[in-house]
């Protein structure tokens, strides 16, 4: 409800009213010459440090309109590719395009359309929210007579309206946050950066958090890009690329992703769990074990097989449960390894060769 | 109107691979918003008010800072008030007639004192800002480097110059009078000297990573010009390698002047005046008060031109 503020009094409202794609909205953008509809655009990024190769060849688009998230332990280089995205890092080698503008000939111009949530928060603790936001919103050169709305506009949004007088160094963690959030959508940017906008915060706030990048990407046409470890969180976005160990492992929705991994967590429990995994093993080929006190196993369409269980079982089954394969599933299918496990040899693995990446794969 | 499908969209239970940006109609609507909001850029009047803001939090952080206010006073007067009466004493008699005394030497130097030392911590602060983050959200935004060094620089000067002005406002205290063409050329001089010294601190603070490097800076930077200034003894009568490095301190040329015009309106004895305010000699040539004013305006020039490039070379 709240981003509905965000609009400018006397704006007319569409005239249509009815839904467009946002790839014709923004081809429609692009006719004025200066956008197209590929919000970013990444071909073979790499970039070193000394002979350490944070980002190793990375390719990737982003649609306007739509959220893509990067999800990666830590050290993968999801924040070396945001700052090379954001014009920040020059790229080693490679080629990114974001809103249509080069990221290393265009800086200025790619600067001027992209809001910056950064992994560690950037906003001056001695100035009030206000303040902050003020001094963003010289400095992108937001005309005179909309700064005051806009600031207003931004802070109601995140809800931080009350407090818009008090010095950052009194604000909470997700309190910052949000704040940063504003920020960053302050000068209605088309591409909106999020590294790891959650990071640190307690579930409650990182919910809060989530509620307002919802709520953003369903009305703004805003193109985000954002990175997370969290794997729950990767669940809000329409696309996410898994990077591991500086690369794209996989790339594709959520959906899709959970799908290929293909089999579906089944546990049931019977009145006989043995005489159940033994008529499982005989009758559907299916390798099943106890597992919490109830016989599960694995097996693609759960949800069309457990009909059949019941028919064709002959063991009296008094409960059912089915569960998705979750991100968690889809990171351990393509890499070997949960992202808890990659996150503890973290700093070993970068280290490494490739040689010894590639063994470990 | 437009509104409801979207709210529906909202709360509906879509699943994570629903088609990007299902609130369309709040798409089309908003986008002229966003064009709206957007702007030119890299215009010069950009720039000002990108130089304006950045010298704007400067004030702001340093108005709230009442401490720090009250404590960079601390030093400048204990220098003045302790040293001096101090010196004084062991001179054991005053420079001349009307009361004037050792303190109204140092006065000038003091004041310098004042500017330097607030001026360089003011400029230094950028180390902080990249510690803490903000300097990222700086030089993120889309304008010229220049414009938030330039800002930088005037906020640091302006700083320095309120503080120089409140020890100005103690010059009754050290019997100097407070003639409006006296206080007038002071006040120019502190602000040039407060620019220049700004501009160098800031084009430091450019290759300083961390907050520890401040300490250098203190030491190998800030204590030397402030000894070799004559800010605390005159600069006549040195023996040669010490006369030789004072040559070479910028803050010796903003020192000079200050004393010079501060002994145009005591009354001192023309031995003593000569001793104490004898002025800069290069090769036996007494330098002129314009000479040395310009070439702390020339000195400001280079430090500002370094800081901007070096700024210009940052990620
Ligand atoms: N400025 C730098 N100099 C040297 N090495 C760097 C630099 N920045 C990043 N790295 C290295 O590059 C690798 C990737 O870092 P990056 O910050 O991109 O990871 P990340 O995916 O963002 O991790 P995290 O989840 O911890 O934020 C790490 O091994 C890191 O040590
Ligand atoms: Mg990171």
């Amino acid at each position: 409800m709240a981003l509905a503020h965000l609009r400018y009094p006397g704006t007319v409202p569409s005239a249509t009213g009815r839904r467009e794609a946002p790839r014709a909205s923004a081809r429609r953008n692009g006719a004025k010459g200066t956008e197209s509809a590929t919000a970013i655009e990444a071909r073979d990024l790499v970039r070193r440090f000394g002979t350490l190769d944070a980002v190793r060849g990375v390719s990737f688009e982003v649609a306007q309109g739509e959220t893509f998230g990067f999800l990666g332990p830590n050290g993968a280089g999801k924040s070396t590719t945001i700052s090379m995205l954001c014009t920040l890092l020059t790229p080693t080698s490679g080629i990114a395009r974001v809103a249509g503008y080069d990221v290393v000939a265009d800086r200025a111009e790619v600067r001027k359309r992209i809001g910056l949530v950064f992994q560690d928060t950037t906003l001056d603790d001695y100035l009030t929210a206000q303040e902050n936001l003020r001094f963003h919103a010289e400095l992108y050169g937001v005309p005179r007579s909309q700064t005051g709305p806009r600031i207003d506009d931004v802070l109601e949004m995140v809800g931080l309206v009350d407090r818009r007088a008090s010095l950052v160094r009194t604000f909470s963690g997700g309190m910052k946050r949000r704040l940063e959030i504003a920020r960053g959508l302050l000068h209605s940017p088309r591409v909106l950066f999020l590294d790891e906008p959650t990071v640190g915060l307690d579930p409650q706030t990182r919910t809060h958090i989530w509620g307002y990048i919802d709520e953003l990407r369903q009305r703004e046409a805003i193109t985000i890009f954002l990175t997370t470890h969290y794997m729950d969180e990767a669940e809000h976005c329409d696309r996410i690329a898994i990077m591991d160990g500086g690369q794209i492992v996989v790339e594709d929705t959520p959906e899709r992703l959970k799908a290929s991994v293909g089999r579906d967590r089944v546990q049931i429990s019977t009145a006989d769990d043995e005489a159940a995994i033994c008529a499982l093993e005989e009758r559907f080929g299916l390798d099943a074990a106890m597992s919490e006190g109830m016989v599960a196993f694995y097996v693609a369409h759960g949800e069309v097989f457990v009909p059949r269980l019941f028919a064709e079982l002959g063991v009296a089954i008094k409960s059912v449960s089915i569960a998705r394969p979750t991100l968690d599933d889809v990171f351990m299918n393509y890499t070997g390894r949960t992202i808890r496990d990659a996150e503890a040899s973290g700093s070993e693995r970068m280290a490494s060769s490739p040689w010894m990446r590639a063994r470990r794969r | 109107m437009s509104q409801v499908p979207i709210d529906e969209a909202a709360r509906r239970d879509e699943p994570p691979s629903r088609p990007p940006g299902s609130g369309a109609a709040a798409t089309v609507q908003h986008r002229a918003d966003l064009a709206a909001v957007r702007v030119a850029g890299g215009r010069w009047q950009d720039d000002v008010r990108a130089v304006t803001m950045v010298w704007r939090r400067e004030l702001i952080r340093f108005s709230r800072n009442r401490l720090r206010i009250i404590t960079s006073l601390v030093q400048p007067i204990l220098f003045l008030f302790v040293l001096g009466t101090g010196l004084s004493s062991l001179m054991g008699r005053g420079l001349g007639a009307g009361g004037s005394d050792f303190k109204t030497f140092m006065f000038p130097g003091v004041v310098a004192m004042t500017v330097l030392f607030t001026a360089i911590f003011s400029s230094v602060s950028i180390v902080w800002d990249r510690e803490f983050g903000f300097l990222r959200e700086m030089l993120v935004a889309p304008v010229r480097r220049g414009a938030l060094v330039v800002g930088k620089c005037a906020g640091g000067a302006t700083v320095a110059t309120i503080q120089a002005l409140i020890m100005l406002a103690l010059a009754g205290l050290v019997h100097v009078p407070y003639a409006p063409s006296l206080i007038f050329s002071l006040v120019g001089e502190m602000v040039l000297a407060a620019v220049m010294i700004t501009a160098l601190g800031t084009a430091l603070a450019s290759r300083m990573a961390q907050v520890e490097s401040f300490q250098v800076v203190m030491q190998f930077v800030v204590l030397p010009l402030f000894f070799l200034s004559g800010a605390l003894f005159p600069l006549r009568s040195l023996p040669t390698w010490l006369a030789v490095l004072t040559k070479f301190d910028p803050l010796a040329y903003v020192v000079d002047p200050m004393r010079r015009e501060v002994f145009d309106h005591v009354r001192a004895a023309p031995a003593v005046r000569t001793l104490f305010a004898g002025g800069v000699t290069w090769n036996g040539w007494n330098v002129p008060i314009g000479v040395e004013l310009g070439l702390t305006a020339a000195l400001a020039a280079l430090f500002l031109g370094i800081a901007i490039y070096a700024f210009g070379k940052t990620d």
